[in-house]
């Protein structure tokens, strides 16, 4: 749906690695260029008629997010992406909440995003990470999370979807279980917020971090949504201008409020009003109809390879628009460089979780992952491309 | 060269390399490449005895061409001085990066003398190359 809004399948391309980066809609490139061509200006320093409308658009975004994923507005970080969005979590709040021997815990499906800042916590900290149980197709159950529980667990940080399994994590019942027994609630929602439906507040989460570009937005803009009596014991990672109410020679200061607090610098402007016409421009669609769209892509492709006997899948029972596989006997890479012969457009690695080859056994795989805009033509092209893969060597070399 | 040619040599190459498997020796250097991209990760090991290299071994895992060229390389240094091996590897990167190299001495090695044109394989072709390039690097080091 939607396709011609976007520019670059004019190219005839099937672009299957939304899992990475999605395409950008000409109404998000648009908002830039006004802003580029029209109306530049810095934020919060200028009376003339251009700053006027750059602000408003600019404070403006945090309600857009607000309502997108139900928050209120001044709980509304932006960011340059997830990863500053845990890492500002991790380093700015759990670094002085947290002590020796206090636990965190994660699973081996996470993105090194949400792995990697713990371990360094840990380090400087002496927290200790455990790694929950996965089930036999690599989710993460409620029970298995319950079990993982105990007195010394202070956080709970997942992704709301895994961005390899692409498995949907049911995070209204954790959420529940994490508020009842006082564990901070962390949500990793790369991949979920582009794609379904995102509920802050139903969810009981107390912290979600997600990325404008996987959403139809920008790069280098993301957000971190904290519950509000949690950002105001967070530490800055940055300061500067434009977070500061005053500063004097004696080395006395004050901090502007929550959540300007935590943007110090000019911030990325453009970014910020690129991303405000992703959501509003997804909200059009609806989050729940692209969820189902992608759903339906699955079941299709999964029923199409089902009759090509080398295709080995890792995720058929995931309900995402993700699935991992790997042509049997053949290098991840390769696969996807054959795919590239028929503008076929995926991507083949680890996807940077990189602990998860101790889960199902192999550390790489080719990863389609779909969006709204694809369709089961696209599939089509890629099935049929697969089913000829025994000349793979052919065209690849 | 022949397309068929080229691809049967570089095949054969992926799916039979040559000296696959490292040995358990303190006199090798060893080096793993998995730094140098996410996806491929391959271990070289070089033995060097009276500044000849004796022996190169390599495992893990790649695409066809970071494999293959990897077991071609490795024929073709071995029995090689070491500044012979630089002369090799040194032509072998200008020919993958499209600027002069001599041909005479890169021997099967000139079966990727096309790969420029897939811009995305280059840094495959190259892996083995820097692996060469820092344990030979290493050495030097231990001269020091």
């Amino acid at each position: 749906m939607n396709r011609e809004d976007f520019p670059m399948l004019e190219q005839n391309i099937v672009y299957f690695d939304n899992g990475a980066t999605t395409l950008k809609p000409k109404c998000v490139t648009d908002s830039i260029v006004r802003y580029m061509t029209q109306h530049t200006s810095n934020i919060h320093r200028g009376d003339y008629d251009a700053a006027v409308i750059t602000n408003t658009l600019y404070d403006g975004t945090r309600n857009v997010v607000a309502d997108f994923v139900n928050c209120d507005p001044n709980e509304v970080i932006f960011t340059s992406g997830t990863t500053m969005s845990i890492n500002q979590v991790v380093f700015g709040f759990m670094k002085s909440h947290l002590k020796r021997g206090d636990v965190v815990l994660l699973t081996k499906s996470e993105h090194a995003s949400n792995i990697l800042p713990w371990v360094k916590l840990k380090e400087q900290v002496g927290i200790e990470i455990q790694y929950m149980d996965l089930d036999e197709d690599y989710s993460l159950s409620v029970e298995s999370v319950e079990k993982s529980i105990t007195e010394k667990t202070k956080v709970i940080s997942i992704a709301h979807v895994t961005n390899v399994i692409g498995d949907v994590r049911d995070v209204e019942a954790i959420g529940k279980i994490c508020k009842d027994k006082h564990i901070y609630f962390c949500v990793d929602g790369a991949q979920s917020v582009p794609h379904m439906k995102e509920d802050f507040k139903k969810s009981n989460i107390d912290f979600l971090s997600f990325s404008g570009h996987k959403m139809c937005g920008p790069t280098g803009i993301g957000v971190l949504v904290g519950r509000y009596e949690l950002l105001q014991e967070m530490e800055p990672l940055c300061y500067g201008g434009g977070m500061n109410n005053f500063f004097e020679a004696d080395a006395s200061y004050e901090l502007k409020d929550v959540p300007v607090r935590f943007e110090a610098g000019t911030p990325p402007i453009a970014e910020v009003i690129g991303l405000r016409e992703a959501i509003l421009y997804l909200q059009k669609i609806g989050m729940d109809k692209i969820h189902k769209h992608e759903v339906e892509l699955k079941k299709y492709l999964l029923s199409k390879l089902e009759n090509i006997s080398n295709i080995e899948i890792y995720n058929k029972n995931s309900d995402s628009g993700i699935l991992a596989f790997n042509v049997k006997n053949v290098f991840a890479q390769d696969t996807s460089v054959y795919l590239n012969h028929y503008r076929v457009f995926v991507r083949a690695g680890n996807h940077c979780a990189k602990i998860l080859k101790d889960e199902i056994g192999i550390k790489n795989t080719v990863r389609c992952s779909m969006y709204f805009y694809n369709t089961k033509e696209d599939i089509d092209k890629m099935v049929e491309a697969l089913e000829k893969s025994e000349d793979i060597f052919k065209v690849v070399l | 060269m022949d397309n068929d040619l080229r691809r049967e040599i570089i095949l054969d190459n992926y799916q039979d390399p040559m000296n696959r498997g490292l040995v358990e020796d303190s006199d090798y250097l060893k080096v793993n490449t998995n730094s140098e991209s996410c996806i491929d990760n391959l271990d070289f090991m070089m033995k060097i005895d009276n500044n000849i290299i004796q022996d190169i071994r390599f495992d893990g895992e790649a695409c066809a061409i970071s494999t293959s060229a990897s077991s071609i390389m490795i024929r073709s240094l071995i029995g090689k001085s070491v500044d012979e091996a630089k002369e090799i590897l040194k032509n072998y990167k200008n020919m993958i990066d499209e600027k002069e190299y001599d041909s005479d001495i890169l021997g099967e090695l000139n079966v990727y003398d096309e790969i420029c044109k897939q811009p995305n394989r280059k840094n495959c072709a190259l892996l083995p190359s820097r692996a060469m390039d820092k344990l030979l690097g290493e050495l030097e080091g231990y001269g020091k």
